[in-house]
């Protein structure tokens, strides 16, 4: 005989169920693009989040009066009085009444150069910083303006603020909506194949089965083996992703290629639960369709 | 130890394919089953290794009716019970030792406490040079001794084989008779559904006999005494024409 004696007293027990079939390499394509598509999107409303927040961090530390000149006082001395009233208010850190200058060119492409201002009475801008731990309320600055017995509008961004939280709301939401249904459509795809894989091992299944393997027994086979499956394949889905991920963040920097969706090195850890849920799903689609079909049989 | 009360089964809305077979094979018996090519041979078996329900009558296991045992418990009953499946039903994928211990491996023994029972069943049934075998390379007897020693390995109270010589020479057929009759002697009641006249003449065992899907009344009378299988040679003989 060519071949060597068979050792006993090493012999391992084979895994019950064949290794490998050519419908795995194709589950594990299919599983990994969904999951890879499934973090794209998961990653991207996080960031669409973080905009959202950037946004309104930036709206909450500022505020803008409009000054409006009363009686013989100067606009710019009704600005600048306005100033020093509203630096005295708790919670803001700088007040300054913009020049002259300034409020024309904000000005100028709706009433054009021509020295028409001059003889125009042009509000005067005072823009606030806040403190965004602590901001005063606009009732508050209203309030001290009016003490001061100050003409002026104040502007606290309060109209633009639920505008931009609504929009960082609905990308945020709509990249999440995304991210569920490639997520569904991978659990789908799981479960149809473990029924197809399982439908192609019947005979294996029914001789376990006739040999007195319970239920459980079997079907933690099946459980066992896409878990792994769907889990390598999570893995380099998850692992694309966070490239694409890390590739936008090194060169894009903490803006990533957009203001509009900025990526934070912490985004690239959002992937990790990927390839435990997809070994989840996969779990438990393959225990409810060995569960199926060793019901079928007596 | 396999008591059939007026069963009858049929394989969805089909006909009847066992009609109203009532029998009792006591511990420790040995019968023959015999019966034309769809007479119901395998469909009888297949009944007792709880594959399949009868559509009527009642059957007990092992002095337990079936029809009253949970769904979980049937596993247990299951193990009791050595089957030779007619187209044997080896796992393709593994190995010819593999396949010996996967009944172990069910009933949860480790690997240590069965390894060498297994090298030496295979040994014995003549495969001890092909235990790392796939079943695909093996010839028809081999594959066939490899069913019957999956099938008697975990030491079964109940051993039924279906045609567990068809595919074997006469000397061949004899040995395994022979492992049979000496797992009979150990205490396991065995039934074997076969064509073999001569096999079933030869050995002086009871026959129940199936014509049609019943049971017919007695089966053929012993020729010769159960002895015949003694011999550790088979008797020479004039090959059938
Ligand atoms: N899985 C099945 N589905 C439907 N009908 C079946 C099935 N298995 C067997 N039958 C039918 O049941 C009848 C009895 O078949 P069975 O296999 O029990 O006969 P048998 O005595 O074992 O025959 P053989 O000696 O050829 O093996 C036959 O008419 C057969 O066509
Ligand atoms: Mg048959």
């Amino acid at each position: 005989m060519t071949t060597p004696a068979f050792d006993t007293a090493r012999w391992k027990p084979a895994a019950l169920l064949p290794r490998e079939d050519a419908r795995d390499g194709a589950l594990t394509f299919v599983v990994a693009v969904l999951c890879f598509i499934a973090c794209l999107a998961g990653m991207t409303a996080l960031s669409a989040d973080r905009a959202a927040q950037g946004w309104r961090a930036q709206l909450t530390g500022s505020a803008t009066v409009l000054v409006r000149p009363k009686g013989d006082e100067t606009p710019d001395a009704a600005a600048a009085r306005a100033a020093e009233t509203l630096a005295g208010v708790r919670g803001v850190t700088q007040a300054a009444a913009l020049e002259k200058a300034k409020a024309e060119a904000l000005l100028e492409p709706w009433l054009g150069r021509d020295g028409l201002l001059d003889d125009l009475p042009v509000p005067r801008l005072v823009t606030l910083d806040l403190d965004p731990k602590a901001p005063p309320s606009a009732d508050d600055l209203a309030k001290a303006l009016k003490t001061a017995g100050i003409d002026a509008t104040v502007d606290d961004h309060s109209l633009w603020m639920k505008d931009i939280a609504r929009a960082g709301r609905m990308a945020g939401l709509a990249a999440l909506g995304v991210a569920a249904l490639v997520g569904a459509a991978a659990a789908a795809a799981i479960a149809f194949a473990t029924r197809a894989g399982l439908a192609a091992r019947r005979d294996i299944v029914e001789v376990l089965h006739l040999s007195g393997a319970e239920d459980r027994f079997i079907a933690g086979l099946f459980q066992a083996r896409f878990a792994r499956l769907a889990a390598t394949a999570g893995l380099f889905g998850a692992l694309g992703a966070v490239i694409i991920g890390a590739a936008v963040r090194a060169l894009g920097g903490a803006d990533g290629l957009t203001p509009a969706l900025p990526v934070s090195w912490l985004d690239l850890l959002a992937p990790i639960p990927c390839p435990l849920i997809a070994a989840i799903v996969a779990a438990l689609a393959a225990r409810s369709a060995a569960m199926s079909l060793l019901r079928g049989m007596n | 130890m396999v008591r059939f009360d007026g069963v009858s089964m049929r394989y969805g809305r089909a006909p009847e394919v066992l009609r109203d077979v009532t029998f009792d094979l006591a511990p420790g018996s040995f019968h023959f089953l015999t019966g034309a090519s769809g007479a119901g041979k395998s469909s009888l078996l297949s009944l007792i290794y709880l594959a399949q329900r009868p559509s009527r009558g009642l059957i007990d296991l092992f002095g337990r009716s079936v029809a009253g045992a949970r769904r979980n418990e049937l596993p247990f009953l299951r193990r009791r019970i050595g089957v030779v499946f007619q187209e044997m039903r080896l796992l393709e994928h593994l190995s010819a030792f593999d396949n010996v211990a996967l009944p172990l491996r069910i009933a949860g023994r480790k690997p240590e406490g069965y390894r060498t029972d297994v090298a030496e069943l295979l040994t014995w049934v003549g495969l001890g040079e092909r235990m790392h075998a796939m079943p695909a390379t093996l010839s028809g007897g081999e594959r066939q001794r490899l069913a019957i020693a999956r099938a008697v390995v975990a030491r079964p109270d109940v051993l039924l084989a279906d045609e567990p010589t068809g595919n074997v020479d006469q000397a061949m057929a004899l040995r395994i008779m022979r492992l049979f009759v000496e797992l009979n002697r150990l205490g396991t009641t065995v039934l074997i559904a076969t064509h073999d006249e001569d096999l079933v003449a030869r050995s002086g065992r009871p026959v129940l006999h199936l014509e049609q899907g019943r049971l017919a009344k007695a089966g053929p009378t012993p020729i010769e005494p159960p002895s015949a299988y003694a011999a550790e040679a088979p008797p020479p003989e004039e090959t059938a024409p």
